[in-house]
């Protein structure tokens, strides 16, 4: 702060309450909305204060599903989420973290040629290949399995990059003292390289499961099959059919329960947020 | 304990020119020699291919009766201490200690003994469960140092390890190592650019310029007696005055004085090296004494620098602390004390 | 480039197997499908398939729908990115202004950042929901007829607000560091050379802050090109009458009801020149701001 002017200062507060009430206001509607009983939508407006049905829609939800939309409960989902979410953080980590090392360690012929090919993934987002991809999974017999939700996910340039960049700035002398010390690539890998990029990994992590997490069109294309639903695409499927018989109350509660493992991360995990994102687009 | 040799050895990165070349080089089991010159002189480069952290271009290294071209640099049997240390900073100074002994698969009542003895030996035995990270410089350069003692290797190579620190600590470390070294009694390679470090330091010292041998000789050997031009420059501080000058009959005409070299030397334009404190002040009417207008002075407290020019070329004397010095100086020189050069190849000629 | 590397000569390529084959199997083949198939036309029963170069694509770029959809993707795009740096910036402005409680803002918001775009989308049309929503009824009342099942406009607002609000965590996390770089020691000459705090921004912080801009102008067009797909679908579906029907949500509908393969191919093709223009732009500007 240059200078000391109390407008000033009350300008900049009453912005990020404003800023914190608009980013806050859908959310809030929701969860009001997940609290009233399903007539309270027929006709009017909103409700803008809780009802009276606690979180009577949250436990109809996770037990016994939308039975109306024909949609399963939602614990079902949001272990299959979950399970993709660590799938796909994990995967890429694994991946990227190896072929870093390879990149950055060794010297071998057609090196460039592999780091192009793995460049390109950068390039092709699931949506604009989505069905030539969609026709290899089924090919392989990957629809509606957890390696065909997982897998196509997990080959990823950027977080390469990192550890790529990660890898770069570890000096040589560390290298050379341990080959010294007796330790070969693998073991230079596992002792030193591991635990120094720990918290890279864990940053890169967070940002991986929020990924993972919020994948729609892929799942939406390739489960077909109720028992690989996951939360996000479930979520869409339920409120096709609210809009014509309005249980906006499941809907929302199913909303919040969508939302809340990512949210929860991210608040819980700031500060290797913050660096994830941020080092991901380096 | 185990010398290491060095015949016919040069390196080439891109197998045309040679970054280093022709090193013949003994050292004896036991011995410290210092590895000196100015940077990009090939002197760690060399130091590397004994480690076998760079490949051999040419001719052989061996570390014990064994040659080691084709060796891993973990079975050579040496230990390494870094210019930055190198220590594993997510490890503490112990396991830093023990990884080497740890990937040689030795049990672990040895590498708890030889820890607990090398820590004891360096005095960082209460630091032995901290991170690199909360050490200072001095004692991460002696957790470097215990890396290498635990090995109880061959030879140890010392490439720079005292340029990260303070002047004064650096003082302070160069005493330790010398004395550490002779107590354990370990062959040592020692690289630095620091002239005072490698002739305080070293049994022998090997001066190299562009990649080749200027010089080995024990430190005052080489003081005394540069094989070079190049060598009387660097070692030394201050540094030799090196003159320009033509050779008649046994003497130099100069600065309206005249020096007499020796017989036996060949007329012609030579490069001739007084060392400072070599140069004595005389009497203005003395034999042969040549004149030294006076530009500024340094006062180092023991003695005093004079800085003057004669006939164009910048002159140093070292004279005593209380002596004064007024606008000029008569100056003369013993030419028993005097290095005479070729001037064209720089090498000695008397 | 590391001087210390390891010897070994068929290691890496086991340690890179498993990104190549990846890459192999579910990236570069089915893209080389796509633009093989982009130029081919299948007859009506699949079963015979004619070279036929460019005629996919020219076919394209004849066709209303696909030009309207490029025209629909422009202006959804550069909104978006508008709507929410403008936000953003705003905020992590003041949040440059107020030291004590700045974590504590940062905190309330970044974490639209971790909700998925459909969700966000269910929550917006569920606010704008023409029957029961609040800001129809809202609008109502001072005379507008809120309809973005009906009216393009509504339906463009729509989407471009549940984007924006999902994206301006991410430009103001990267915003506030963009100023925290900014030395303070410069906007403090300025002061004292008598800039007020307006002349400052504009010409001392904005002008600094410009990598950091045009950075976040190419994250964000590539996020609503691709990301925003969950919210279109969630929302609009593309409608009414095509007027939010973006590039990528029309290859899916397009898909869907069994367009032929060459124009899904060309479609995609297109797509991904696209992605890698942006690529590039992208990364020629962190290469220079980035020593590598």
């Amino acid at each position: 702060m240059v200078e000391d002017r109390p407008f000033l200062n009350f300008l900049a507060h009453l912005v990020l309450v404003i800023g914190v009430l608009i980013v806050a206001f859908p959310v809030y509607i929701a969860v009001i909305a997940s609290t009233h009983g399903p007539d309270d939508f027929l006709s009017g407006m909103i409700p803008l204060l809780p009802g009276d049905r606690g979180l009577d829609a949250y436990r109809a939800m996770l037990t016994t599903g939308l039975s109306t939309s024909g949609a399963p409960p939602l614990g079902g989902m949001m272990l299959n989420s979950l399970i993709m979410a660590l799938g796909v953080a994990f995967g890429k980590i694994a991946i990227s973290i190896l072929s870093a090392f390879a990149i950055v360690y060794f010297r071998f012929p057609l090196r460039t040629l592999a780091f192009w090919m793995i460049f390109i993934t950068l390039m092709l987002p699931v949506e604009v290949r989505i069905f030539p991809t969609y026709k290899v999974v089924a090919d392989l017999g990957m629809l509606n399995s957890y390696p065909g939700l997982i897998v196509p996910l997990i080959a990823s340039a950027t977080a390469t990059f990192l550890f790529r960049q990660v890898f770069l700035t570890i000096p040589d002398e560390l290298v050379e003292a341990a080959r010294i010390d007796g330790a070969g690539p693998m073991k230079f890998f596992r002792d030193i390289l591991v635990p120094l990029s720990r918290t890279n990994m864990a940053a890169l992590f967070v940002i991986l499961f929020i990924y993972g997490w919020n994948q729609y069109l892929w799942p939406l294309l390739i489960t077909t099959d109720s028992k690989y639903y996951t939360i996000v695409t479930g979520i869409k499927r339920m409120a096709d059919v609210a809009d014509s018989v309005p249980q906006w109350n499941y809907v929302m509660a199913a909303v919040v329960l969508a939302m809340l493992p990512p949210v929860i991360v991210v608040v819980g995990m700031q500060k290797l947020f913050v660096k994830g994102l941020v080092d991901a687009e380096k | 304990m185990a010398g290491i040799v060095l015949e016919g050895v040069g390196k080439s990165y891109d197998g045309k020119t040679l970054a280093v070349q022709g090193i013949n080089l003994t050292v004896a089991d036991g011995e410290f020699v210092v590895l000196v010159g100015p940077s990009g002189c090939g002197k760690s480069t060399l130091l590397r291919m004994v480690a076998g952290l760079e490949t051999i271009s040419e001719g052989t290294v061996s570390i014990g009766d064994r040659v080691v071209n084709k060796v891993e640099p973990a079975d050579r049997d040496i230990a390494m201490v870094f210019q930055n240390y190198a220590l594993y900073p997510h490890m503490s100074v112990r396991q830093n200690l023990a990884y080497g002994l740890k990937n040689r698969k030795m049990d672990r009542a040895e590498i708890a003994r030889r820890v607990d003895e090398a820590a004891k030996i360096l005095e960082i035995g209460e630091y032995l469960d901290r991170k690199p990270r909360a050490l200072s410089g001095g004692q991460r350069q002696r957790v470097a140092m215990g890396r290498a003692i635990v090995r109880d290797p061959a030879a140890f190579l010392f490439d720079e390890p005292l340029s990260n620190l303070d002047a004064k600590l650096r003082v302070t470390m160069r005493g330790e190592i010398r004395l550490l070294q002779k107590r354990l009694g370990t062959t040592s390679l020692y690289v630095t650019h620091d002239q005072v470090e490698a002739m305080t330091l070293a049994d022998r010292l090997v001066v190299l310029n562009g990649g080749r041998v200027e010089q080995i000789g024990a430190p005052m050997d080489v003081y005394k007696r540069p094989a070079s031009a190049f060598v009387a420059a660097f070692i030394g501080s201050p540094a030799m005055n090196l003159l320009p000058a033509v050779l008649s009959g046994g003497t130099v005409q100069f600065g309206g004085g005249r020096v007499a070299v020796g017989d036996g030397l060949p007329d012609g334009r030579i490069t001739l090296g007084i060392r400072p404190e070599d140069l004595r002040p005389a009497a203005a009417d003395e034999d042969g004494a040549f004149e030294m207008p006076v530009a500024y002075i340094e006062e180092l407290g023991s003695q005093r620098l004079v800085h003057g020019s004669i006939e164009g070329e910048d002159v140093v004397c070292a004279v005593p602390a209380e002596r004064p010095v007024g606008e000029s100086l008569h100056l003369t020189a013993d030419p028993a004390l005097l290095h005479v050069f070729d001037a064209q190849s720089g090498a000695r000629l008397n | 480039m590391k001087r210390a590397i390891f010897g070994h000569k068929g290691l890496p390529w086991l340690l890179l197997a498993p990104q190549l084959a990846i890459t192999l199997v579910f990236f570069i083949w089915p893209a080389g499908q796509a633009l093989w198939q982009s130029f081919l036309r299948q007859d009506a029963f699949g079963i015979k398939t004619t070279f036929i170069g460019l005629k996919n694509y020219q076919a394209l770029f004849a066709d209303s729908y696909y030009l309207n959809s490029m025209k629909v993707t422009a202006i959804f795009s550069v909104s978006v990115a508008l709507v929410s740096m403008v936000v953003a910036l705003l905020l992590a402005l003041a949040l440059d202004r107020t030291l004590k409680s700045s974590k504590f803002y940062t905190t309330l918001l970044v974490w639209p950042y971790a909700v998925a775009p459909v969700v966000a989308g269910i929550m917006w049309w569920f606010i704008f929901n023409p029957t029961i929503g609040i800001l129809p009824y809202l609008l109502d009342q001072i005379g507008y007829d809120w309809n973005h099942g009906l009216h393009s406009q509504d339906a463009m607002a729509l989407v471009v607000i549940a984007s924006s609000w999902k994206q301006i965590s991410y430009n103001f996390l990267f915003f506030v560091a963009g100023l925290q770089a900014i030395p303070m020691s410069l906007r403090e000459a300025a002061a004292i050379d008598g800039a007020g705090p307006v002349k400052r921004f504009f010409t001392i912080t904005f002008p600094l802050l410009s990598p950091t801009t045009f950075f976040l102008m190419v994250i964000n067009v590539v996020y609503t090109m691709f990301d925003t797909f969950g919210v279109i679908d969630a929302t609009t579906a593309g409608g009414p009458s095509q007027s939010t029907m973006i590039l990528v949500y029309k290859v899916y509908r397009d898909g869907q009801l069994g367009a032929n393969l060459g124009s899904s191919g060309a479609q995609s093709v297109i797509l991904m020149a696209i992605v890698v223009t942006l690529t590039i732009v992208q990364f020629r500007f962190i290469e220079r701001r980035v020593q590598y």
